[in-house]
C-alpha cells in the first residue's frame, strides 16, 4: 500500500448482547489516507457495525482500532468524533435548524467565532453545489438530493481528514443517486479525505471505492482489494455470487478509453487518390473509410460512394465519438450503436487519436 | 328590561360589577397565580418522572399508571381528601390541581422525545455532541411542540378545576361563582364563569402562538 494508514482495524471482534455469533469477526483492515473505501456485504454483515466502531458510537468486544496511529478509545469520545465526519442514510439533519445552522453543527460544538463559522458555511454551500439561498431555509423544504448535499457539507464542516459515510445514498431514486456518486467523486478529487462508505449496493462500491471491502455474514472479511482486482479475480465463490452478473461488463465501467491503445484505423487524408484509399479498406477489412484533413477527423464515407479523389464534402459525421475519459462501458455501447463498429477517440483539444474497436476492448479486459 | 327591576331580577348588573373591580381584579391575580403554580410544579415533577421513565423505559408504565389513577379521582373528592391534612385554602387545591397536570405532561414530555427521529439523534451523537448537550440542544428542542401542547392543555384544564377550588377556599373566580349561586344572583356567576371561560381561551391560544414560534421549522413544510 503506497499510502499512509489512516485507519487500522486489528483483529476486532463485536458480539452484541445476548447475540449468538460475532457480528464482526476478528477483522484486520488497514484503510489508506486520501482513499476511498467501500464496505459492502449483505444484510447482516458487520458493515455498518464496522464503520461505527471507527467513531465509537459502537465500542468494539475485542481489538483495536487506531486513528493515525493513535487508539481510538485514547481521546474523550465526543472530542473523537468532532474530527471525523459522519454522513447517514436518513441525512439525519436537525429539522429545527436552517441549512446554515445544520453546516455549522460542529464548528458551534468546537467553539469557532461567528465570522468564520459563516464563512465555512458558505464555502462548503458552494462545494457540494448547493445555492446559497437554501442557507436559511429549513431541511424539509428540500429534495432528497439536497438534504444528501446539505449532510455531506454538514461532516465537512470542520475539514476532517476523515469521513463516514452510512449507506448514504440509499434513500433516493437512482437518477439522483448516480448524481450525487458523480459529486461525490468530484468532490474527493478536491478535498482528498479518507472516506469509508458502507453500502449494500455492490455496484456503488465499485464505482466509488478506490478499495472494495467485501464482508460475509458474521463479519468474515471475505475480500479487501481494488475494485479491477476483485472483479478480475474473486478471492472466493461467495464474492463471485455477490458481485453478479455481468462482470465483463462491470469491469469495463471500471476503465477508460485511455487505460487501452486504440487503433488508428482506415483514415485517408482529404485529396488522397482512391486506389490508396480502397488499399486502406482492404487492409483494415471495412467497407468505409475516415477522413482527416490538417489532424482532424472530418467523418467518414462508404468505399463505394468514393468517386475520383478524396473530398472534405464527403463527409459523415461520426455517430459515435468518445474521449479519453470515457468508460469502456459506454464506449462499447457507441460502438454497437454505430455504423462503422467504432467509437472515435478525440481528446480535450479536438485531436483525433484513434479508432476503438470492440478488438480492441475485449484486449483491454483481458 | 325595566329599569325598576331590582338588581336581582337582572342576568347582569353593571353596577355590581363597578363597585367590585377591585375584587375582580384580585380574584383574577388569585386565579392565575394558582394556575402558574400548578402548571410550574407540575412542570417541574412531570419532568422529572420524564427523565425516569426515558433513562429506565420499565418506570415509565408504572408512572403512567399512577399519574392516569391520580387524574381519574373527582377533584372535588380529591380537595376532600386532602383538606383534613393540609387545612382549608391555597393548599389543598394545589396540591390536587398538581396531580391533574402529571398524566398529561408526563406523556406529552416523553412522546414528545420519544418522537424525535433516531437517525437524528445518531447524527447528533456521531458529531461529537456531549450527551447533556445532545438532550438540551436536540431531543428537548425537538419535543418543544409537544411538550407546549401538554402545557396547553394542563393550563387550559387547571383554570377550570380552579373555579371548583373555591369551595375549600382557595380564592379565584369560583368565589364569585359560588356567591352567586349562594344568593341566586346570577351576575356573580356570569362574571366568575365568564372570566375563567375567557382566561382558559386567552391561554389555550397563547400557548398556539408560543408552539409556532419556537418551531418556525413546521412551517416550512412537514408537520412536526
Amino acid at each position: 500500500m503506497s499510502q499512509p494508514v489512516a485507519i487500522r482495524l486489528e483483529q476486532v471482534c463485536k458480539r452484541y448482547p445476548g447475540a449468538a455469533g460475532l457480528a464482526v469477526d476478528h477483522l484486520d483492515l488497514e484503510i489508506p489516507t486520501g482513499e476511498i473505501v467501500a464496505l459492502v456485504g449483505p444484510s447482516g454483515c458487520g458493515k455498518t457495525t464496522t464503520l461505527k466502531m471507527i467513531n465509537r458510537l459502537i465500542e468494539p468486544t475485542s481489538g483495536t482500532i487506531e486513528i493515525h496511529g493513535r487508539p481510538a478509545d485514547e481521546l474523550p469520545v465526543h472530542e473523537l468524533r468532532r474530527g471525523i465526519g459522519y454522513v447517514i442514510q436518513q441525512t439525519g439533519l436537525f429539522p429545527h435548524k436552517t441549512v446554515a445552522g445544520n453546516i455549522a453543527t460542529v464548528p458551534r460544538l468546537l467553539g469557532w467565532d461567528k465570522a468564520r463559522t459563516r464563512e465555512r458555511v458558505e464555502e462548503l454551500v458552494d462545494l457540494v453545489g448547493l445555492e446559497r439561498q437554501m442557507l436559511d431555509r429549513y431541511p424539509s423544504a428540500l429534495s432528497g438530493g439536497q438534504q444528501q448535499r446539505v449532510g455531506v457539507a454538514r461532516a465537512l464542516a470542520a475539514d476532517p481528514p476523515i469521513l463516514l459515510m452510512d449507506e448514504p445514498y440509499s434513500a433516493v431514486d437512482p437518477i439522483v443517486r448516480a448524481r450525487l456518486q458523480d459529486e461525490l467523486l468530484d468532490l474527493q478529487r478536491r478535498v482528498h479525505k479518507t472516506i469509508v462508505l458502507v453500502t449494500h449496493d455492490v455496484d456503488e462500491a465499485l464505482k466509488l471505492g478506490d478499495r472494495v471491502v467485501i464482508l460475509n455474514v458474521g463479519g468474515v472479511l471475505e475480500q479487501a482489494a481494488p475494485p479491477a482486482e476483485i472483479l478480475a479475480d474473486p478471492a472466493s465463490p461467495f464474492v463471485a455470487d455477490f458481485l453478479g452478473e455481468e462482470l465483463g461488463l462491470k469491469r469495463l465501467a471500471l476503465l477508460r478509453v485511455r487505460d487501452i491503445t486504440p487503433d488508428t484505423g482506415p483514415v485517408a487524408e482529404v485529396g488522397d487518390d482512391a486506389d490508396s484509399v480502397r488499399a486502406l479498406m482492404q487492409e483494415h477489412r471495412v467497407t468505409w473509410f475516415g477522413i482527416r484533413e490538417h489532424g482532424r477527423l472530418l467523418g467518414w464515407q462508404w468505399g463505394s460512394t468514393l468517386d475520383g479523389e478524396v473530398r472534405a464534402d464527403g463527409a459523415e459525421p461520426f455517430r459515435t465519438v468518445v474521449s479519453p475519459d470515457t468508460t469502456l462501458r459506454s464506449a462499447l455501447d457507441g460502438i454497437v450503436n454505430s455504423l462503422t463498429n467504432v467509437a472515435v477517440v478525440i481528446d480535450d483539444d479536438g485531436e483525433y487519436r484513434g479508432m476503438v474497436r470492440i478488438e480492441e476492448i475485449s484486449e483491454g479486459v483481458r | 328590561m325595566s329599569i325598576f327591576a331590582t338588581r336581582h331580577d337582572r342576568l347582569l348588573s353593571w353596577e355590581w360589577i363597578g363597585d367590585h373591580t377591585d375584587e375582580i381584579w384580585e380574584r383574577t391575580l388569585q386565579h392565575l397565580q394558582l394556575t402558574g403554580y400548578a402548571v410550574g410544579i407540575g412542570l417541574v415533577i412531570a419532568m422529572a418522572m420524564s427523565m425516569v421513565a426515558l433513562r429506565w423505559r420499565r418506570a415509565y408504565a408504572p408512572l403512567a399508571a399512577l399519574s392516569g389513577a391520580l387524574y381519574s379521582i373527582p377533584s372535588l373528592a380529591l380537595f376532600a381528601i386532602l383538606v383534613p391534612y393540609t387545612g382549608l385554602g391555597f393548599r389543598p387545591v394545589l396540591i390536587a390541581l398538581v396531580t391533574y397536570t402529571l398524566l398529561i405532561l408526563l406523556r406529552n414530555i416523553v412522546a414528545g422525545i420519544d418522537g424525535v427521529p433516531r437517525s437524528v439523534l445518531e447524527a447528533a451523537d456521531g458529531m461529537g455532541y456531549e450527551p447533556w448537550r445532545r438532550f438540551l440542544a436536540v431531543d428537548l428542542r425537538l419535543a418543544t411542540p409537544a411538550i407546549i401542547g401538554g402545557i396547553r392543555v394542563a393550563t387550559v384544564t387547571v383554570i377550570g378545576l380552579v373555579t371548583v377550588g373555591a369551595l375549600v377556599g382557595s380564592g379565584g373566580y369560583g368565589v364569585f361563582i359560588n356567591d352567586g349561586l349562594s344568593r341566586n344572583f346570577t351576575t356573580p356567576i356570569i362574571v366568575g364563569g365568564g372570566l375563567s371561560i375567557a382566561m382558559a381561551i386567552a391561554f389555550d391560544l397563547l400557548f398556539v402562538a408560543v408552539q409556532r414560534l419556537t418551531t418556525p421549522w413546521s412551517r416550512a413544510g412537514m408537520a412536526p
